[in-house]
Order: C-alpha cells, then sequence, then structure tokens
C-alpha cells in the first residue's frame, strides 16, 4: 500500500472504527445506534440552518487550534488559549459597545483590541519563561484562571452588578444579514472569514518569513538557535504574543459573533483547551488545524440533535463524541494495522 | 580451533536495501575480534542480528557449534550473549546497582532485594578490576564509569561473549587504555570478545583477529598480527588512504585572533579558563591539545559570544570582539565548526538545505527584507552539497537527522567554510568518524589555511592534533602550558604535558616560525 494511499485511509477509517465503537455503546445501552447517527448527520448538514450553524461552531475552534499549534511549531506548549480567549473576548465586547465610529473602523478595531488583549496575556507567560526560566504550562494555566475571575469582576462593574455587558453596537458586530438569509437565520457570522484568514497568515509567517525561520529553529533546537546568533529569548516571548493573539481573535468571534455581549461564566468555555486537541488531530499544519476544528466543530454542533432527534441522554452523546475523537487521535494505531495489512497482502 | 559464536553468510534487508550480504564472522574462545567497517557499513546490523534485534534472511548463527534462532535479546543473554552499547542505556537518577538489575531485579518477600543484588555487584566489580561503587548515581560518575556499569550489566547476566559498541568514541585517551586493560582481563577470565570500531590503533592495540565488512559485504577475516593499519585502511575504503595527511610548511603572516589573559567561568561560576593567551596567525592552524575538561570548551564558547568573557581580551584581525554577541563576532568573520553537532550545529528536524542556510538565512540573497527565499536556500545548499561531498538521501531536502554523521559534520564544514571566515574554529571535527571522512576534513582545514586563513583546531586525538596543526598550544587547568611544533614533539612528550607535566627541557624558541 503506498504512504499517500495510508494516508488519506488513516482518518476515514479511524471516524469509521470510532463510530462503530459509538454504535456498539448505544446498542449496549439501548438506544438505536442508526437513529442517533441520522440525528447526528442532520445536526450537521441537515438544512442551511444546520450547515451555518455548524460553520459558526468551527470558527473559534479554528483560531483555537491555530493558537496552540503555533505555539507547538515554536517549541512551547500554550495551555493558557482559554484564559487569552476570554480576555481577548472581553476586549472585544468592550470597544464593540462602549465606542462609537463607522463600521470600516470600528469592527476591526474590535477585531485587533481582542488580538492585543490575548497577545498580551500570552506575553506574560512568555516574559516569565524566557527572564526566569517559569514553566510556560504553570504560568499559563494560573493565568487561566486569573482571567476568568478579572473578566467576570470587570463584566460585573461594567454592567453595574449584571451578569452581561451590553450589546455590541450594529457597527462592531460580525453579524450580516446576507449570510443570516442565506442560512435560514442561522447565527452563522463573518468570523469565518477572519479564521481562514488566519490560517493563511500562520502558514505565511512560519513558512515564508525569516521570523518563521527562526521561531521554528529555537522551537527545535535552542542551542543551534543561539549558536546560530538568534534571540532565543525574544523569539520565545514573541512565539507565546502571536500564539495568544490567535486565542484573543478567537474571542472576538464570540463576543462580535456568536453572543454580542460578554457574560459572567461559572466556568471555562472549553474551547482553549479543546483547541490542543484539534492542533493535535490537524499535526500543528494550518490546514491540519482547519480539518481538526471542522471535525470538532461539527461533532459538538451536530450531537445538540441528538437528544431531540432520537432521544439519546447528553451524556450518552459526549461519551460517542470523545470516542470518535478519540479513535481519530489513535491515528497511529490505525496506520500501525493498515500497513500490517497491506504488507500481509503483497506477500501473497 | 572451537568458535564460541559463527555467524554464518548473514543477509539482512530493509526494504529495497541490503544492510548485510553474505557475512560470516567466527568467534574463538578467549579471542578479542574486531569487527571493522566505515560508518554505515552494516556493523552494527550484523551486531543488532546476532544480538535478536533483527532477524536475517538468510543465513545461520551457531553459538558452541549449535545452530540458534535468536528471536529477541532475551533469548541472546540466555545464550550468555551481552552487549555494551555505544549510547548507554542506563537511567540517570538510579544508582549502579539498581541500573544493573534492572529487569530481572531480586525479590525478597515481594520487595526488591538490593543488598544482595549491591554484593554481587561488588563482587563482580572487585574480580574484574572494574572499581565501581554499586550504591553511586549513575548521573555523579563519569563517561568512562559509566561504560563500566554497562560491562558489570552484561556480566550479572552471566554473558560469556560480550560485544563492545563503538567503545572508545566518547572516552578519554586514559579511560580507553584503562578499557583495554580491563578487556584483557575479560579474556584472562575465559570470556570472549567483539569489538565494533573503525579505529585503526586500537584494533592494532587490542585484537586478535579483524573481520572487515565494506558497503554491507563481507571482506574477510585477517590475523591482526599479519597486517598493518595501511591494509586494513585499504580493505575499509576500497582504496589507497593518506593517514599523514599531505601538507607544505606553514608561511604565517600576521596575528588573526590574540587572546590575551582571558578568564572564563562554567556554569556553576567555576573558572575553567585561567588568565589564558594565545594566538592564530594568517596561514596556520594551531592545534589546541588537552584531556577534555581542560577548558577548552569554554575557550571556545567565549571566543564565539556563547559564554560570558570574566575578564582578558579577544581581538580579531585587531579588533575588540571581546563580550560581543554571537552574531556580531560570525559577521567579524569567524567560522565555527561546534564540538556537539547535534547540539549546537545543526537543527536535526530541519532539512539538510535549511541547515546550510542557519548562518545567513536573514542576508541576502537569502532572504529579502522578512522574506525567505527558500528557492535561494536550496540553491545555496545544493552547490555547498555537491562541494563539500555530502550525501544525502533526498538532497536538499533530507532532514539533517538521516544523514550520517560523516555527511552532517561535511554539511556543517560547508556552511562555515562557504562563508569564507578569516577565523575557522574546528572542534573535534572528526568525532565518531571513520577514515574517509576524516581524510577529507583534514585536507578542507589545511586548504582554509592555504588560503592564508587561520584554523584554530580542538581536539582530543593526538593523531590528529600531530598530523594537521602547524604549531601546537597544549592546554591544561584552563591555561596554556606550552606551545611546541609538531615536528620537534612527539606523542610521549605531548602526553606528558597535557597530564599537566612541565617540560624539562625548551628548546624552542616560542612563538617564532619554524
Amino acid at each position: 500500500m503506498s504512504n499517500r494511499l495510508i494516508n488519506i485511509l488513516v482518518p476515514v477509517v479511524s471516524i469509521i472504527v470510532g463510530l462503530l465503537v459509538g454504535a456498539v455503546v448505544m446498542l449496549v445501552s439501548g438506544y438505536d445506534p442508526i437513529l442517533g447517527y441520522t440525528a447526528l448527520w442532520n445536526g450537521i448538514f441537515g438544512d442551511s440552518y444546520s450547515i451555518g450553524n455548524t460553520i459558526r461552531q468551527i470558527t473559534p475552534y479554528i483560531l483555537a487550534g491555530l493558537a496552540v499549534a503555533f505555539a507547538f511549531r515554536t517549541g512551547l506548549f500554550n495551555i493558557g488559549v482559554e484564559g487569552q480567549l476570554l480576555m481577548g473576548w472581553l476586549a472585544a465586547a468592550w470597544v464593540g459597545y462602549a465606542v462609537e465610529l463607522p463600521r470600516i473602523i470600528h469592527l476591526p478595531l474590535a477585531i485587533i483590541a481582542a488580538a492585543v488583549a490575548g497577545g498580551l496575556w500570552a506575553f506574560l507567560v512568555g516574559f516569565l519563561k524566557a527572564r526566569l526560566n517559569v514553566h510556560e504550562v504553570i504560568s499559563s494555566i494560573m493565568l487561566n484562571y486569573t482571567a476568568l475571575y478579572i473578566t467576570n469582576a470587570i463584566i460585573k462593574s461594567l454592567s453595574d452588578g449584571g451578569f452581561k455587558t451590553e450589546t455590541v453596537l450594529a457597527s462592531a458586530t460580525l453579524r450580516a444579514q446576507w449570510l443570516r438569509d442565506l442560512t435560514d437565520n442561522s447565527s452563522l457570522h463573518l468570523g469565518i472569514i477572519i479564521a481562514l484568514l488566519m490560517v493563511i497568515v500562520m502558514w505565511f509567517l512560519l513558512e515564508k518569513t525569516t521570523r518563521g525561520y527562526e521561531l521554528k529553529a529555537v522551537g527545535f533546537n535552542q542551542n543551534a538557535a543561539e549558536y546560530a546568533g538568534m534571540s532565543v529569548k525574544k523569539n520565545i516571548i514573541l512565539a507565546m504574543t502571536i500564539s495568544g493573539m490567535f486565542a484573543g481573535l478567537a474571542g472576538a468571534m464570540e463576543a462580535l459573533g456568536t453572543f454580542q455581549n460578554a457574560s459572567i461564566k461559572a466556568g471555562f468555555t472549553g474551547v482553549g483547551f479543546d483547541g490542543i486537541a484539534v492542533a493535535l488531530l490537524g499535526a500543528n499544519t494550518p490546514l491540519g488545524v482547519v480539518f481538526g476544528a471542522t471535525l470538532f466543530g461539527s461533532l459538538k454542533y451536530g450531537a445538540l440533535n441528538m437528544p431531540n432527534a432520537a432521544g439519546i441522554p447528553e451524556e450518552m452523546v459526549s461519551i460517542i463524541i470523545a470516542l470518535i475523537i478519540f479513535f481519530v487521535a489513535c491515528g497511529y494505531v490505525i496506520r500501525l494495522a493498515l500497513s500490517k495489512f497491506g504488507s500481509k497482502k503483497e506477500g501473497k | 580451533m572451537e568458535y564460541v559464536i559463527e555467524m554464518l553468510g548473514i543477509r539482512k534487508e530493509f526494504g529495497n536495501f541490503v544492510a548485510n550480504n553474505n557475512i560470516t564472522l567466527q568467534l574463538k574462545k578467549g579471542e578479542i575480534h574486531a569487527l571493522l567497517g566505515e560508518n554505515g557499513a552494516g556493523k552494527s546490523t550484523l551486531m543488532n542480528v546476532l544480538f535478536g534485534l533483527y532477524q536475517p534472511e538468510a543465513g545461520e548463527i551457531r553459538v558452541n557449534g549449535k545452530e540458534v534462532k535468536i528471536a529477541n535479546p532475551n533469548v541472546a543473554n540466555d545464550l550468555g550473549i551481552g552487549m555494551v552499547h555505544q549510547h548507554f542505556m542506563l537511567v540517570e537518577n538510579f544508582t549502579v546497582t539498581e541500573n544493573i538489575i534492572l529487569g530481572s531485579e531480586p525479590t525478597k518477600f515481594g520487595t526488591v532485594n538490593i543488598k544482595q543484588a549491591a554484593k554481587k555487584v561488588q563482587e563482580l566489580s572487585t574480580r574484574y578490576n572494574l572499581d565501581v561503587d554499586p550504591y553511586a548515581k549513575i548521573e555523579d560518575i563519569s563517561v568512562g564509569m559509566q561504560q563500566r556499569v554497562e560491562i558489570l550489566k552484561t556480566l550479572y547476566r552471566g554473558a560469556e561473549m560480550l560485544i563492545f559498541d563503538e567503545p572508545t568514541a566518547s572516552l578519554t585517551p586514559q579511560e580507553i587504555e584503562e578499557l583495554i586493560q580491563i578487556m584483557r582481563l575479560l579474556i584472562k577470565e575465559g570470556k570472549s570478545i567483539i569489538i565494533i570500531t573503525h579505529k585503526l590503533k586500537e584494533i592494532m592495540e587490542v585484537s586478535d583477529r579483524v573481520t572487515i565488512i565494506r558497503k554491507g559485504e563481507g571482506i574477510g577475516t585477517v590475523v591482526t598480527a599479519d597486517t598493518n593499519p595501511n591494509e586494513l585502511a585499504e580493505l575499509m575504503v576500497g582504496r589507497q588512504v593518506e593517514f599523514k595527511t599531505e601538507k607544505t610548511d606553514a608561511t604565517p603572516g600576521e596575528d588573526v585572533l590574540l587572546v590575551e589573559g582571558l578568564t572564563v567561568a562554567d556554569y556553576r561560576g567555576i573558572d575553567k579558563v585561567v588568565n589564558l593567551n594565545l594566538n592564530v596567525r594568517r596561514g596556520e592552524i594551531v592545534g589546541i591539545a588537552g584531556i577534555d575538561g581542560n577548558g577548552q570548551s569554554e575557550l571556545i564558547e567565549a571566543i564565539t559570544g556563547l559564554r560570558k568573557v570574566k575578564s582578558g581580551s579577544i581581538k580579531l584581525n585587531g579588533k575588540d570582539i571581546t563580550g560581543l554577541k554571537p552574531r556580531q563576532i560570525t559577521e567579524s568573520g569567524v567560522g565555527h565548526i561546534p564540538e556537539d553537532r547535534h547540539k549546537h550545529g545543526l537543527v536535526l528536524d530541519f532539512p539538510i538545505g535549511h541547515n546550510i542556510a542557519l548562518q545567513t538565512y536573514y542576508k541576502e540573497p537569502i532572504s529579502k527584507g522578512f522574506l525567505m527565499d527558500y528557492s535561494k536556500v536550496n540553491e545555496k545548499a545544493r552547490q555547498v552539497i555537491e562541494e563539500f561531498d555530502v550525501r544525502t538521501g533526498h538532497g536538499e531536502m533530507t532532514p539533517a537527522r538521516a544523514l550520517s554523521g560523516g555527511n552532517q559534520q561535511k554539511a556543517i564544514i560547508g556552511r562555515e567554510v562557504d562563508r569564507d571566515p578569516e577565523l575557522l574554529i574546528a572542534a573535534l571535527p572528526t568525532r565518531g568518524l571513520d577514515v574517509g571522512a576524516i581524510e577529507f576534513i583534514h585536507s578542507r582545514l589545511i586548504e582554509q589555511r592555504d588560503k592564508g586563513k587561520a584554523v584554530l583546531l580542538i581536539s582530543f586525538e593526538l593523531d590528529e592534533v600531530m598530523n594537521v596543526s602547524d604549531r601546537i598550544a597544549v592546554i591544561y587547568d584552563g591555561q596554556i602550558v606550552d606551545t611546541v611544533y609538531p615536528k620537534l614533539t612527539n606523542e610521549q612528550e605531548l602526553g606528558l604535558l597535557m597530564a599537566g607535566e612541565k617540560r624539562q627541557t625548551t628548546t624552542l624558541n616560542k612563538g617564532g616560525n619554524d
């Protein structure tokens, strides 16, 4: 079996195996897997409304995945995407309602505010690592909690004791009527364009610029980078900041697109953590992240239809979704099985 | 004569690649048998077949006359075959005893009986004169001592036949001498040894017979006493090899590098280079001879800006470069072949082509402004690969990791020489390489000298220092204790100087021309 064929087959077979195991779980628990998967399918692709909302769901996953993947590519583990996303969310929401400007300036300004807020939050992590040798996992986990409670406190004071900020102005929203018309009034917004643009930005930065060359060199081998006269510290701080900017943009998608405000949260959104899985599924490449995010976002959104349409409880749905992702993440095992199978056939 | 191990007509393939073809190796009881071949000739593959890590496609293995099938290393262990790996397989923060018993722990009421094991280790250590402390932690003991732990590990498991894979690669000359004594003692106690190496001098000194393989083919077996290094090298490489590098006398010009009163501390703050003086002139190769750990690394790191200078000055062509950043020093005309090519010299996960751009990526024509021009990167890489005979699988896109050590080193040298530096620093440039690659690298260093550049060579190998240098500065305890000329000295004298013994008579007019 050729390598190319295996590369295409691995994710396909992984998903099928995941679906099969999920079906077994449903059968054992007394639910109809065909009904369940039909509901999942319809939840994702059933009509233009579902497709619109699925794409909306994918958007922040792409950006969160890019944030994690970018950090991985430069030798860092950004587990603080969640916190950076929350900071970006609040910054975009605040700029979105607090200032009045023409749309052509206001919307970009609100988006940039989110990137800056996320970037600054991650800069702290990079700075601590470069200057004081604090491991980025520890500092970014702590900064996740800090971000959660700081944003909650700020939202409370901005809304005079309420639980959400004012709705963003029409000049700062990512929503567009033509997109809603196209998708039967779904909450699809322009954010997907920004997300895909950022996919290109990450690719360009890493593969085409001298800075990208440096960032990758530092990520792979700090000693060799130092030998070649690169500043390891500067590159660590920069890599972390750029990663945080992607995360901040994911927050902007929620603030200006999906929710139109920032609200007090009891806990983390989970998007930042799922970003880790998205990045790993996508092998830390920009295009891979798009596929990873598509899988994640589709399953997450489509699964919402399973309790209603097939009577499968939400907890069960979570287990099935987790199983599918588990098998995709186990691609290595599938690859091994496929190549063994292939070589046996050739042997005959 | 009785054979303890016979490998007859062994063939091993990896896909379409034949790593071993019809190789026969017969180990007599009580002999030291050398397995000689260039890097990539298939020595390790053959030994991995014997150790049960690979299954051969053809051929048979006999142990003590009986045909055996070695399915995995446990079978090899049971047959009394032990392997001392080149890269030690030790758990750093375990003790010697814990490492030795790993995988076959003696138990007492379900708990590991360390005391009993340590006692046995101590006994073995005394019997074979290994001088190992059973309770010492691996991270606290020297490389030479760690190797003895590996030897103990095989003895503890009852090995009768020991395979040493490149055992001297990371040892100092003293440790090598001690290892040879240990091997002789093992033979005396009735063990048999296979030693894998490409160092001809050691083979001549230690082995009884030599089996040579070249490009996966068995060339034959010769009795060491009936051969000489030249013949062995020819058998190994397949052509005549020059040991004495041909070169004309140096005609040194003015100072290119001038180091005065240099003091450098290591990472713990201990001074490793103390008030050191050194000069390298245009058109000469200065060799720094010394035992590992006498301040060589710190000296180079200080010159290249990778380590802080405590006091003193470093001048390049009269310009003070003390305390400048690595890039500023590189730009002022210093080329650096680092001692550890994996740690400093290469980004192993980059294609080899991107590695060749490592020192020039920020300059035209490799990049324009903030944009890399990867077509130019690859163009430059192809030129260097061609010029320096770097053998790659897939041209400039081959991952650096996939290249053999010799080819990685050639790529580094190509990168540094291509920038046409005024001063070329070559730290252990031939470490772990075979004679063919060594010959190539030496001739390149001399070529730089002949072009009027200054070359600073750091080496632990006396042969290399004697052969290549025009002037030898002996470093001991962070100071240059003497400067000698290769033509007017010998290995004994150098050895004494390196060990810190002052020379009895000084016949040289220091700093003058020879």
